[in-house]
């Protein structure tokens, strides 16, 4: 195995989260954006009964596909070979990259436009393609502003949210050829389409990803509102789709249900502008469309998840970006503290399995367990039952007979194991329980005035004058 | 998740256990102590097994499951009589009632007496209203109260419902929305001490949006929370204090004089 | 081994409890409708112009007759001076005397630069529509390329009555899409949109500004 592409350390977590939690700019901006994805998202579903019915359709959808992974995997290659795609499978972002380097330097590629794809982030493919010395330039909205500014998405759905209309002014003033400072969104964005319209009708490559793959007719689906992943999928010579091989459905009646979700989930829109719908390449006869058309299946650590039946919900994920909206950690801190392609809850429970637990472990702490996650995510994956899961591997061996986790124990340390042998020691004897809180009582007065991290931000806890238990023992006497 | 949607309730029984719950039993014993005077009150007997200690969930949410076992495995067999477990705190009961089947799930014997115990959990309000079928009779001055249930009690208990119609009974209580109601205060255990610039953040957005409510007082179900925010406010030198509410409800029916 | 090989492998390795059943769709979608009566045309056509009106796309009702004549009377609005269209439309067109007619008539690789500089508007067919989002079903073909209805900044696109579908579910069932899907098929909800900046709403990302629904209902439809 390589060293993973991005390595999380705890303490450089905890920086920048402490900075961003201190960054009032940034937490209101947050909010604000978090607030109203909330909101949008809230309006599409008046109904709690019927969204409950949905959600349940929609997970079985996604269990169901996951228990065939292996057949429809094969359905699909099948298909999408008929149909004259070529399929190339990566079990590394290194495999992945070599692929799609190897197809655009065939085709002496100088630029490949990007529709928007979080797998291309997750395999780093920007940078691959910048050391094969070819230009790899996203165009949508938010991505195009994020890569100008040498940055990395804060939001799976709205990678530039971070950003202010006034930030993004200054940038393209100083970025963008010819362009003159505005702030007025509908003038920036007219500087980025005509940007960016001249960049569809010269690249050599289009790049995609893709929301559901239907095994039944070798379909792609892609959901956008823009328009670029129509011109990156159709204007190019060549179209190279790259998918994380979880995303495979059985049949094109499987996926009314989970796009319904999807849309509502994600930006509180019942549908998004474009469902584009591709099958194949451009066709004798058809006068436009890629002529060569490539659809890359990355692995990158899904069959590990795949391998435990609890952590393979994970797999069940649309990428739908709920999750984050209404993670109250997420919301205080943005994307970027948690230095993962994949920030929030989501990014906490798959980033172990792409990265390992030495470079993630840390992730899957950041989260008090609040469950509002769980409670939205439109394909009930249990996120915080995987999140209490991920941070038992992390400070575990694997258990005898057991396949260990890559990373499986990074976390692990004596002290806090001894502490929590101490714990249980304690708990499991009544007695000796009894007569901790008969002591913790009467010496209530030599509490620690610095608890931990607790205190940073509280007065001490103090012990109560007498137990519940004492009591609750006294009023039987009496 | 509203438990009262789909929970069979029981008729009123005679006597009921009470599981105090760490946090109680050593930082607010008062609430416990509330609980048991208006179960007492409505004619019902309590019994609090000595050898209870703690549901496991600090060892649970750590990610330390053989000592989460140890510990629920140790409060399993306390409650041998078929009467209800009163729990009052909504992530405690929430433990039990949904965790503790699955914690067992490998031990068909010990799954069967786990779910057995987790049909007959109740958090404290829930059981007052659904089971006890509480009338409460409003005795104090009209008061403007603010309810923050902790996130377990909410999504797994549905005691944001319970608790807002137990309120209800009181008419000159009113309750006050906070913004950002359904948000966690940033206690989460174990996460309070591992990121505490995270959840300082939550519990000072928490505090603030309780404030703004202009509320007297705040109500939880949860003596995590509580103490999260009251230790909040009082390093921030605020006067505002929440209270448990079994600690606000007995105070406010009238306490021992109006027993029935 | 090869990387599909070993991927594969993994897969088949992993522990299966009982899968679960193959999701009955129609049943879903069945119960999702129980209590709401089977939508009627009027109703159809009332919500499809209601969510089309949401997405930012006009909706125009004409008759199999009057349709180029409208569409000449809304390019001149528009100020249209090339219009792309397909070669069924050709003699309707020229008919109506629309001007600056523009036939997608070969391969766009020899006219790539016109199609983004100097295309006004298009015309495209539909293979139908939906109610409930207010969408259009667009199928490219040989005559009506891929990129009519996503490069000209306005986009006309003819839309029959007689083929709105209550959800996309109904439409695929109807159409019996699983039989064969085209090399591409667009579901279009609106003109090309973002809310990429401060999540404030701006029209024509990358595609179209405009989009036009020529509905084709009944004279006595047509308001
Ligand atoms: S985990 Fe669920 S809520 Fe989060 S992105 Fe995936 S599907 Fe959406």
């Amino acid at each position: 195995m390589n060293a993973p592409l991005q390595f999380v350390p705890a303490s450089a977590f905890k920086q920048r989260a402490a900075a961003a939690v201190a960054d009032a700019h940034l937490r209101s901006s947050f909010r604000n954006a978090m607030d109203f994805l909330i909101a949008r998202r809230a309006a599409q579903f008046p109904d709690a009964p019927a969204l409950e019915r949905q959600r349940a359709f929609a997970e079985h959808i996604r269990k169901y596909s996951l228990a065939r992974l292996p057949d429809l995997l094969e359905q699909l290659e099948r298909k999408l070979t008929d149909n004259g795609v070529s399929v190339h499978w990566a079990e590394t972002p290194e495999e992945a990259n070599r692929i799609i380097i190897d197809i655009a330097r065939r085709h002496s590629t100088r630029l490949m436009v990007k529709g928007k794809s979080m797998v291309s982030e997750e395999i780093e493919l920007n940078h691959a393609m910048a050391d094969a010395g070819m230009e790899a330039l996203e165009s949508d909205m938010g991505e195009y502003i994020v890569q100008l500014d040498g940055e990395k998405p804060s939001h799976i759905i709205m990678p530039a949210i971070h950003k202010t209309k006034q930030q993004i002014a200054r940038l393209f003033a100083e970025k963008v050829p010819g362009a003159a400072y505005t702030d007025s969104v509908d003038e920036l964005i007219g500087i980025g389409r005509a940007v960016l319209r001249e960049k569809f009708m010269t690249a050599e490559i289009g790049l995609s990803g893709v929301n559901f793959a239907v095994a039944e007719t070798g379909t792609l689906c892609l959901v956008e509102n823009e328009g670029n992943g129509r011109m990156c999928t159709t204007v190019p010579d060549v179209h190279i789709a790259i998918t994380g091989i979880e995303k495979v459905v059985e049949k094109l009646e499987h996926v009314p249900p989970l796009l319904a979700l999807l849309t509502r989930s994600a930006t509180g829109q019942a549908i998004t502008t474009y469902f584009n719908m591709i099958s194949g390449p451009r066709k004798p006869g058809e006068k436009d469309g890629p002529r060569e058309l490539h659809l890359v299946l990355v692995d990158n650590g899904r069959t590990q998840a795949y391998g435990d039946e609890q952590l393979r919900s994970t797999l069940q994920c649309i990428r739908c970006g709920a999750c984050m909206n209404h993670c109250p950690v997420y919301t205080r801190i943005g994307g970027h503290a948690y230095g993962s392609t994949y920030p929030g809850p989501i990014g906490a429970i798959v980033s172990p399995h792409m990265l390992g637990l030495a470079a993630t472990h840390v992730l899957p702490t950041a989260s008090s367990l609040c469950g509002a996650c769980g409670e939205v995510c439109p394909v009930r994956i249990p996120i915080p039952d995987l999140l209490i899961r991920l941070r038992g591997e992390a400070q575990h061996a694997a258990r005898p007979g057991e396949k260990p986790m890559l990373g499986q124990g990074a976390a692990q340390s004596r002290l806090i194991d001894i502490i929590w042998a101490g714990w249980a020691a304690l708990y499991t004897r009544p007695a000796l329980y009894r007569a901790f809180g008969w002591l913790a009582t009467r010496f209530r007065a030599l509490t620690p005035p610095m608890q931990s991290g607790w205190t940073a931000s509280r007065t001490p806890l103090q012990p109560a004058r007498r137990t519940l238990h004492e009591q609750m023992a006294a009023r039987k006497r009496s | 998740m509203d438990e009262a949607g789909r929970r069979h309730y029981p008729e009123k029984p005679a006597r009921v256990y009470l599981f105090g719950t760490c946090l109680i039993d050593l930082f607010c014993p008062e609430a416990g102590m509330d609980a048991v005077r208006l179960l007492e009150r409505e004619g019902i007997e309590v019994h609090f097994p000595a050898a209870q200690t703690c549901c496991g969930q600090p060892a649970h949410s750590s990610g330390f499951p053989e000592q989460t076992r140890a510990v629920a495995l140790a409060q399993l067999r306390l409650f041998p009589e078929a009467w209800p477990v009163i729990v009052p705190s909504g992530s405690c009961a929430g433990m039990m009632r949904h965790h503790y089947p699955r914690i067992f799930a490998d031990d068909p014997r010990l799954l069967s007496e786990a779910s057995a115990l987790a049909e007959r959990v109740f958090e404290f309000t829930e059981f007052l209203l659904h089971v006890a079928r509480v009338r409460l009779t409003d005795r104090g001055a009209p008061a403007r109260v603010a309810l923050h249930t902790s996130c377990a009690a909410r999504r797994e208990m549905g005691t944001h419902v319970h608790a807002r119609t137990l309120l209800g009974q009181l008419p000159r209580v009113e309750v006050a929305m906070h913004t950002h109601e359904s948000e966690c205060c940033g206690f989460g255990g174990t996460f309070s001490l591992k990121h505490p610039a995270i959840s300082s953040a939550m519990a000072g957005d928490k505090v603030e949006a309780l404030k703004q409510t202009g509320a007297q007082t705040f109500l939880s179900a949860d003596c995590g929370c509580m103490l999260n925010l009251n230790h909040t406010l009082q390093k921030r030198g605020d006067p505002l204090q929440g209270q448990h509410l079994a600690t606000f409800l007995w105070q406010r029916t009238g306490a021992e004089g109006e027993q029935r | 081994m090869s990387a599909r090989a070993n991927i594969l492998q993994r897969l088949r390795a992993a522990p299966q409890a009982t899968p679960p059943l193959p999701p009955d769709v129609p049943a879903f979608h069945a119960a999702c409708h129980a209590g709401l009566a089977a939508g009627t045309r009027a109703a159809r056509i009332a919500l499809f112009c209601e969510k089309m009106a949401f997405w930012h796309g006009e909706v125009v009702r004409v008759t199999r007759a009057n349709w180029p004549q409208t569409l000449r009377e809304l390019c001149v609005t528009k100020g249209v001076r090339s219009l792309l269209h397909g070669e069924p439309h050709t003699a309707a067109l020229r008919a109506a005397g629309i001007g600056g007619l523009k036939p997608y008539d070969r391969p766009v690789d020899a006219w790539k630069k016109e199609l983004f500089e100097d295309t006004d508007a298009s015309l495209t067919s539909t293979r139908g529509g939906i109610a409930e989002t207010g969408t259009l079903i667009i199928w490219p073909d040989v005559d009506e390329p891929r990129l009519m209805s996503l490069v000209p900044p306005i986009h006309f696109a003819l839309l029959d009555a007689d083929q709105l579908y209550d959800d996309l579910f109904g439409a695929m069932r109807e159409q019996r899409w699983s039989s064969g899907m085209p090399t591409n098929a667009l579901l279009v909800s609106g003109p090309s949109k973002t809310a990429d900046i401060q999540v404030t709403l701006a029209y024509g990302a990358h595609g179209p500004k405009e989009l036009v629904v020529l509905m084709l209902v009944n004279e006595e439809e047509l308001k």
